[in-house]
């Protein structure tokens, strides 16, 4: 188990790297001078001459990212953005609890929802309501988040008045007049509704697969002809059976969702880490930009961590492999 | 009274071709601590028989009639909850395949514990010592340091010892082993048989021995049964059956058999394929595939009747008795197998 973990944590830290220089890499292949649009419109050679210095672009990238890298691993700081000149740690500390809320919140709609569903029609396929959850699922699968946002936002809240046009609210303090855990469910109820239906309907034909696959198992009959109702052999061996990779991929979508949760941010206007990191990819701002990757990578690495220790502990087959 | 008694059992499965009759007719009978052996080829019927009488076969698209007397009472029309208290607990059943049968994520002891628990009102710790009880029996050794480990840390004969170890477990009147050595290699195959010979002394069920290899009959049966294309073709008791088999079918898989005590260059294979259960052949079922056809049995086909000279034999079949003699005459040296 300690070997286990040690090896999954090297592996962690090789992908953090690789992720961190593929990004500085990328941002200088982009033929634009982020000193010139610090400088603004009427940006002047000295201006830019002095800013070129000041963000340390005029040295190799190498050493720009060795600077980096030494900041963030010895003073856990990711620096300064290029045009607010604002600490990155701020900003993605204020927008990591946006993009939490509406990642986690909907993620639990998600399996709130696919978990019934999809064990159901698996277990009376061709019913109706397998019929009616595949229907659900082609849409859900084809319709993208910016669509359904705005057909939400035009029908729930702008016609119908049930909700506030986008925005998000605070769930501890009050900023600018809203706050506390109603206002920000509320306000998130779109958003997470929205941000859940791609989900919902991926993970309601899988789990609906799984099921149906464990269902046709030579261990449910040895279960069947031990004499065991029907509800224990669905419960504790087709399930326990069909759920297992489930954990697995809800771990990985976790990290996914964190790249759709873009969406969603957007068309909602909510300041979480996908609306910041588009916000600083178009002014050329690579402090935030980097500083959002590197949270977004370490999250993913942490979930995945969890998933794999998660698994090992629910899965015998992998316990002392 | 018989302990089970199957009279006229036919299974049909509605399948988007037509029905398909995989069992069509099919009567035994089994008395207590006796071994039937049912033989025929993959496809002949034998484990859908055992699984209708389990009630084990899928309710959407089956339709089954005739009965199959427990005891004297119908499992066929019996409710689900009765048929639950019968399952693992009067009737156990074994798989073929040992390395799915169990549930990969739960340790052997619980999956044994379970198979107690479901019939009987005891505390968790009686059932785990009725569990290492059993292991033991069934030869796994220091069964108590095994019982916490999960179906991926046994071997496939190791496996198939737990498996006959959660069948026992209620110490069940009739275990159905539905080809427990199939999916073995050859030498686990005989530790198995003979631990199963042993364990019917020891525990006293019935067995109901599925299999297409004649051999596996000759060593444990006392009765068997060789059914060809869902129907019975050809049925004794085992020392009548191997001393003048009757039906040429018999005679194939007897030819098919290989022997230490003869020298055969080849061995005799019987041609063509088995018939497809949508539409089977008019006349006798094996007619397409039989060396003596003759005129009548593509027309009628031949009930299942008494041998003159021998009451407890029955066989399917046209041909005249000389002939019989004849043939089977042949392959008398198969007397010595049984």
């Amino acid at each position: 188990m300690i070997r286990y973990l040690i090896r999954r944590l090297l592996w962690a830290c090789a992908l953090f790297v690789v992720i961190t220089i593929v990004t500085f890499v990328i941002f200088f292949m982009i033929p634009v001078n982020p000193a010139k649009q610090a400088c603004g419109q009427r940006a002047t050679p000295t201006c830019i001459k002095n800013t070129t210095h000041t963000l340390g672009l005029d040295r190799p990238v190498s050493i720009q990212y060795l600077r980096f890298m030494d900041r963030l691993v010895l003073h856990l700081n990711l620096g300064r953005s290029f045009v607010t000149r604002q600490s990155v740690n701020k900003t993605v500390l204020n927008a990591a609890p946006v993009s939490a809320s509406l990642v986690f919140g909907g993620a639990i709609v998600w399996m709130l929802i696919a978990l019934p569903v999809g064990i159901l029609s698996a277990l009376r396929p061709r019913s109706t309501l397998d019929r009616t959850a595949m229907v659900f699922v082609l849409i859900g699968i084809s319709a993208h988040p910016v669509w359904i946002g705005l057909i939400f936002l035009y029908f729930f809240a702008f016609k119908l008045g049930w909700f506030q046009i986008g925005g998000y609210c605070n769930f501890f303090h009050p900023v600018g007049g809203c706050g506390g855990p109603v206002q920000w469910a509320w306000h998130m109820v779109l958003p997470w509704a929205t941000f859940a239906i791609l989900f919902t309907a991926l993970y309601v034909r899988m789990i609906r697969a799984n099921v149906m696959e464990a269902s046709n198992e030579d261990y449910v009959r040895t279960a069947r002809a031990k004499g065991a109702p029907e509800w224990i052999v669905i419960r504790s061996h087709i399930l326990r059976n069909a759920l297992l990779p489930v954990v697995t991929m809800l771990g990985m979508d976790i990290g996914v969702a964190l790249g759709t949760a873009i969406f969603t941010e957007s068309v909602y206007g909510l300041p979480g880490l996908g609306k910041t990191a588009l916000d600083s990819i178009s002014s050329f701002d690579l402090p935030v930009t980097q500083g959002i990757v590197v949270f977004a990578t370490l999250s993913i690495i942490f979930f995945n961590l969890i998933v794999d220790l998660l698994y090992a502990v629910i899965d015998p087959r992998i316990r002392l492999t | 009274m018989a302990l089970l008694e199957v009279n006229d059992l036919k299974t049909h499965f509605r399948t988007d071709d037509g029905i398909v009759k995989a069992v069509d007719g099919v009567s035994f009978s089994i008395e207590k601590g006796q071994t039937l052996g049912i033989v025929g080829e993959s496809g002949s019927g034998k484990s859908v028989t055992c699984l209708t009488i389990m009630g084990l076969n899928s309710r959407v698209n089956t339709i089954s009639s005739g009965a199959a007397l427990w005891k004297g009472k119908d499992l066929l029309k019996m409710s689900t909850r009765q048929l639950r208290s019968v399952r693992g607990d009067d009737i156990a059943m074994i798989f073929q395949d040992p390395m799915t049968s169990l549930n990969p994520v739960k340790s052997i002891g619980a999956q044994l514990i379970e198979a107690i628990l479901l019939h009987r009102d005891v505390s968790k710790k009686q059932a785990k010592a009725r569990a290492l009880e059993l292991l033991k029996a069934v030869g796994i050794p220091r069964p108590e340091r095994r019982i916490d480990d999960y179906p991926h840390q046994f071997s496939g004969g190791m496996r198939q010892r737990v498996m006959i170890a959660m069948a026992l477990i209620n110490d069940p009147d009739l275990l159905i082993a539905d080809e427990p050595t199939t999916a073995l290699d050859v030498t686990t195959q005989a530790q198995i048989l003979n631990l199963m010979t042993k364990l019917q002394a020891d525990f006293g069920s019935a067995i109901i021995m599925i299999t297409h290899d004649l051999g596996v009959i000759a060593e444990i049966a006392d009765e068997v049964v060789v059914m060809y294309a869902a129907r019975v073709a050809e049925q004794a008791p085992i020392d009548n059956l191997f001393r003048r088999p009757h039906h040429p079918y018999t005679w194939g898989l007897l030819g098919s058999l290989p022997r230490l005590d003869t020298d055969v260059e080849r061995l005799i294979q019987i041609q063509g394929q088995p018939p497809s259960l949508l539409n089977p052949p008019k006349g006798c079922r094996f007619h397409p595939r039989c060396p003596y056809v003759m005129e009548i049995c593509k027309m009628t086909e031949p009930d299942l009747l008494p041998v003159s000279h021998d009451p407890e034999h029955f066989q399917r079949c046209h041909l005249d008795e000389d002939t019989k003699d004849r043939e089977a005459a042949k392959l008398t040296h198969m007397g010595d197998a049984a």
